[in-house]
């Protein structure tokens, strides 16, 4: 018997995800252009590895799996886990990373909508924890003059594929830090946020190259809001979470702190912002949890950076507001029409 | 009141094609009375009525063929003149598809009027008493959906500020209510002026959504003409819910109803326009409820219009009167898109309730997509006009935690669908409340049942307990008795001669039977 | 060293007197187990647990003689709540005590009755009305399906019928469990399709 109510539902969690994906294609574009097309190696091992290891959990498990897979929530896990990662990760580390997301983040707890924590970032922050050489060798983004030119095509599959430089190329001179990693280096050589960043490979809002990534994310994410699968409160709570104490340090100690815009455009904070916090099952739901949890993400973001121990802290940030979610949400429950507060 | 008056907004809400061109385009057609009229005796809320003819009987057009029973109730009214032929039960529109009690009339084509109720013209100069007497004796119901019994409704309620009538037909398909206020508005307002009258208050709002321009002209002409200060027409925004009674007292007048209470208790009262015309009708006129305007429409049926169908039509004839069906009929529903009921069959009758017949194509209700887990986006919340989280009661509903449910304030769902309509997992929520909530009460039935069962338990045992002492107690006395006469061989004879005596009087008696 | 254990101790100390006090002063009256145990029962007092009623059975959970799966009336249901007031683990009914079955009204055929009166004396809560040599009939908003008057009954005229669903009690389907590959089509009744009239509808046109 078909029960009220009779009008269907016209958006569906597919195309929620095939939106996202649509909206990190610009800034898959710009990493190409800066860095090679490394990430879509990644990309690709990731998403082959992601969705295999998710048809194969939803088969154990009993379920239809051409269903579950339409959903494409796995390949939104396994993209944005490629773009955490340098573009010459070699595949097994890639692939490490996207089973752990998919199978221990994910399908362990439940499968879709079951997850405490954000797969992508669980599978990033476990790569991050075991393999941190390979996870800090970023390169020097192109046409800047920065490093002898990105490796080509052929170069980075070589390196995808067996995980050493081929013939004739050497990591000193290819790699080259994050604009966070020299800000930090720089600091603890004692030097001043001034002098770090009259250095060439900053820019003028985060690194030359990285903040034009960041400005494609951010598009992206606008594209997002205007297609209203996520709402405002996430992004803006994370960038007001990062950008007020990273504003109020700045202007107590300018030597020692990077103006708010370097925070903003730097690392993964725009992709954090739209991408990765708003995912929707590891966040809050009320609209007043979800500032709680964006400015909780930014804070941590910022607290990370400035006194943690790794130079980006989105990963750490995310996992550890994923933990209060429970708490969040209990906390700011909305009112009820005809009860009291 | 002042001339664009202040609105506030619920939360929520959406936005939906109202789906009612097709049925608008011609005035309400009036529908003769059909062969059989079937009427149920539960037509309003509470207890069913109970009949007061007999098979066999003859009875005229607005004769009381049935009275209330119980606290809640409303009579029933023979919708024409004819004989009733049967009384038991038949499908009767539910989700179950279940019969229940119901009066049929054979019509005899004559539609003789009965004349037990006069007209009370000049209803201002009588008190309230009397005209709710005439609008319980009329049987007049909710027409809004609801049909909870108008009498108890606008009885004995003091400090009003003011009378809404509901004319915001949010629904898509429903404009029954908009079509009687293009084409009858003088009711309407002449409702209104009984109710204001017998209700005490000053003011009334009628309130009709933005996109009813015809509609809000018309009734603004009425009013006109009759020259009545009291009554004014809001425009609310056409947004669903918008003519849920408590969406609409918020969006008028930005105070919330409270949880365990009525409109009232905030000095406000509701009725639907139809309602309030058949008030007018009952008052002014003395007629009883015995018809009402029921959109039919859809791409089922060839002729989509408003028609005023006697209760008790078969929605057989009532689609047969719009040309029947199409091709292309699918689906058959008794109310609109959001909350219509599916009906197994169109053998059941038009009842007070009744305010549109759907008859859907395959394209116009379309089958569910498979279901997802749910993945907190939120929306449901973001959209639910009751400040609800469907979310959680989704998931509490779903594990059997009805407690928890009930925490979240289930029963204050409306089931109005809209969280529905957003879910990108395709769940479909509202089947969950409406679910938590049958079985909660069906918990709390057995509940009480336990109670009983564990009350006549113990009162069982304890009368068995006695019963056991009293045994022993005289068991004991004679035994007693007994010792005491061992060594008297005389007073043994003589208590041996009492037992013979017993027992020959009861054989003599016996014999004598 | 010394300090490090006197101030360990002192801990110690103070937080075991707070806790004692609060203890006390803090302390909750709550009602008998017994008395919430029974109050989540079902009222049966069919016997199916070994005991002698729902009251002795809950009085024996709530010394721990008995365990709390013994209740095929409760079901599942009573078990889980049981498991939820006692803090036990939940497990599957016993089966040797039965089975959980839908609820069920006895009726007694009255054409086969003897008025014996061995069911009357056998229902636990008196739903059965009847006398000596009298017709027996069985008050079915009284009785609790327990099944304790089918044995004595000597001419087996007592039967088992499930209750019969009214408006008022139907309840609502629960949607099916993660529906992944059929759809719910959910067509509703499908009316026959019929030739539209020709002629236009014999009835009167209301004022416009």
């Amino acid at each position: 018997m078909a029960a009220p109510p009779h009008l269907r539902p016209t958006t569906t969690v597919t195309r929620v995800m095939g939106d996202v994906l649509l909206a990190l294609l610009p800034a898959t574009v710009a990493w190409v252009w800066y860095f090679g097309p490394g990430v879509l190696f990644n990309m690709a091992v990731a998403a082959a590895v992601a969705v295999g290891c998710e048809a194969g959990c939803v088969a154990l498990r009993g379920r239809d799996v051409r269903h579950q897979l339409a959903d494409l929530s796995a390949l939104v896990t396994a993209v944005l886990l490629a773009f955490c990662l340098p573009p010459l990760t070699p595949w097994w580390i890639t692939a490490t990373g996207a089973a752990f997301a998919i199978v221990f983040a994910k399908q362990l707890y439940g499968g879709l909508g079951f997850n405490p924590f954000n797969p992508a970032m669980a599978g990033y922050v476990v790569l991050l924890v075991s393999f941190p050489e390979e996870l800090t060798r970023w390169l020097a983004p192109a046409g800047f003059d920065l490093a002898p030119a990105t490796p080509g095509i052929l170069d980075t599959l070589h390196v995808t594929v067996t995980g050493s430089l081929p013939e004739g190329l050497r990591w000193d001179a290819l790699a080259g830090a994050t604009p966070l990693d020299g800000l930090r280096t720089g600091l603890s050589q004692m030097r001043t946020v001034g002098e770090i960043r009259a250095a060439a490979p900053f820019g003028s809002l985060g690194g030359r190259g990285w903040e034009w990534i960041s400005n494609w994310v951010a598009i992206g994410g606008c594209y997002l809001l205007w297609r209203r699968v996520i709402r405002w409160h996430i992004p803006v709570a994370m960038l007001l979470g990062l950008a007020v104490p990273a504003t109020f340090w700045w202007l107590l100690d300018p030597g020692l702190h990077p103006p708010p815009t370097f925070h903003l455009f730097s690392g993964a904070t725009m992709l954090c912002a739209f991408f990765i916090a708003t995912d929707p099952v590891s966040a809050a739901t009320s609209s007043v949890g979800r500032l709680v949890y964006g400015a909780g993400i930014g804070f941590l973001v910022f607290v990370i950076r400035s006194w943690g121990g790794y130079p980006d802290g989105v990963g750490f940030a995310v996992l550890l507001m994923n933990m209060a979610v429970p708490a969040i949400d209990q906390f700011t429950r909305p009112r009820t029409y005809g009860h009291a507060g | 009141m002042p001339e664009t008056p202040r609105l506030w907004r619920f939360h929520g809400g959406l936005k939906l094609d109202a789906r009612t061109e097709r049925s608008t385009g011609r005035p309400i057609t009036v529908l003769d009375p059909p062969g059989r009229l079937i009427l149920p005796l539960s037509q309003h809320i509470g207890e069913p009525a109970e009949p007061v003819v007999a098979v066999g009987d003859r009875v005229l057009r607005g004769e009381p063929i049935a009275r209330p029973s119980g606290m809640v109730g409303a009579k029933v009214h023979a919708s024409s003149s004819g004989t009733v032929v049967e009384i038991g039960p038949h499908p009767v529109p539910h989700p179950s598809g279940l019969a229940a009690p119901c009066i049929v009339i054979e019509t005899d084509g004559e539609d003789r009027a009965w004349e037990g109720y006069e007209p009370m013209t000049n209803y201002e100069t009588l008190n309230a008493a009397a005209l709710r007497a005439r609008v319980r004796a009329a049987g007049v119901v909710g027409l809004g959906g609801a049909t909870f019994p108008t009498a108890i409704k606008i009885g004995s309620v003091t400090g009003l500020k003011l009378l809404i009538l509901n004319g915001a037909e949010c629904e898509p398909y429903i404009s029954c209510d908009d079509m009687l206020l293009r084409n009858r508005p003088a009711e309407v307002v002449a409702g209104a002026q009984v109710l204001l009258h017998v209700l005490e208050i000053g003011q009334c709002a009628i309130a009709i959504e933005e996109n009813k321009a015809a509609a809000r002209e018309a009734l603004e002409a009425a009013i006109g003409r009759a020259g009545e200060a009291r009554i004014s027409v809001v425009t609310v925004p056409a947004v669903y819910p918008e003519g849920g009674e408590k969406q609409l007292i918020k969006v008028l007048t930005g105070e919330e109803v409270p949880a365990d209470g009525v409109p009232p208790d905030i000095g406000f009262l509701c009725q639907n326009v139809g309602t309030a015309a058949a008030v007018a009708r009952a008052v002014l006129y003395g007629e009883p409820l015995i018809s009402r305007i029921v959109t039919v429409t859809g791409d089922g049926v060839a002729w989509p219009r408003n028609l005023e169908v006697r209760l008790g039509t078969p929605v057989a004839d009532v689609v047969a009167a719009c040309g029947g069906y199409t091709e292309s009929a699918a689906h058959l529903l008794m109310g609109g898109a959001m909350m219509g009921l599916p009906l197994a069959s169109d053998a059941v009758p038009v009842v007070k309730g009744t305010n549109c017949i759907v008859v859907a194509s395959r394209e116009e209700i379309r089958p569910r997509r498979p279901m997802l887990p749910c993945i907190r986006c939120g929306e449901c919340s973001r959209i639910c006009p009751a400040q609800l989280l469907p979310q959680q009661l989704y998931w509490h509903a779903r594990a059997g935690e009805l407690d928890r449910a009930q925490d979240y304030h289930l029963f204050d769902c409306i089931e109005c669908g809209s969280c529905d309509v957003v879910c990108p997992s395709q769940i479909p929520l509202t089947q969950y409340f409406r679910y938590a909530k049958t079985e909660i009460w069906a918990r709390e039935r057995d509940r009480s049942r336990a109670e009983q069962a564990r009350q006549r338990f113990e009162a069982r045992r304890s009368r068995v307990d006695a019963e056991k002492e009293a045994r022993r107690r005289r068991l004991d006395e004679k035994s007693k008795a007994l010792e005491q006469t061992k060594d008297d061989a005389e007073a043994r004879k003589a208590a041996v001669d009492e037992v013979l005596e017993r027992v020959q009087a009861r054989k003599h008696g016996d014999d004598q039977e | 060293m010394i300090t490090a254990i006197a101030a360990i101790a002192g801990l110690a100390l103070v937080f075991g007197l707070v806790l004692g006090y609060a203890a006390v002063r803090f302390r909750r009256e709550a009602d008998p187990v017994a008395d919430q145990v029974d109050a989540l029962l079902p009222q049966t007092q069919c016997g199916q647990c070994g005991f002698a009623g729902c009251r002795p059975y809950a009085e024996a959970i709530a010394a721990g003689e008995a365990d709390i799966n013994l209740c095929p009336p409760g079901g599942q249901a009573t078990m889980r709540s049981l498991a939820d007031l006692l803090d036990r683990e939940p497990k599957p009914l016993a089966p040797e005590h039965g089975v959980e079955k839908p609820r069920l009204v006895a009726v007694i055929d009255e054409d086969v009755c003897i008025g014996c009166t061995l069911c009357i004396q056998a229902c636990p809560v008196d739903a059965i009305l009847g006398a000596g040599k009298q017709m027996h009939t069985v008050i079915a908003s009284e009785c609790t399906g327990c099944e304790l008057c089918l044995p004595p009954c000597p001419v087996d005229c007592i039967d088992m019928v499930p209750e019969p669903v009214t408006l008022k009690s139907w309840r609502w389907p629960k949607p099916g469990e993660f529906v992944f590959a059929a759809a719910d089509a959910g067509r509703t009744s499908p009316p026959a399709a019929a030739a539209p009239r020709k002629e236009p509808v014999p009835s009167s046109e209301a004022e416009g």
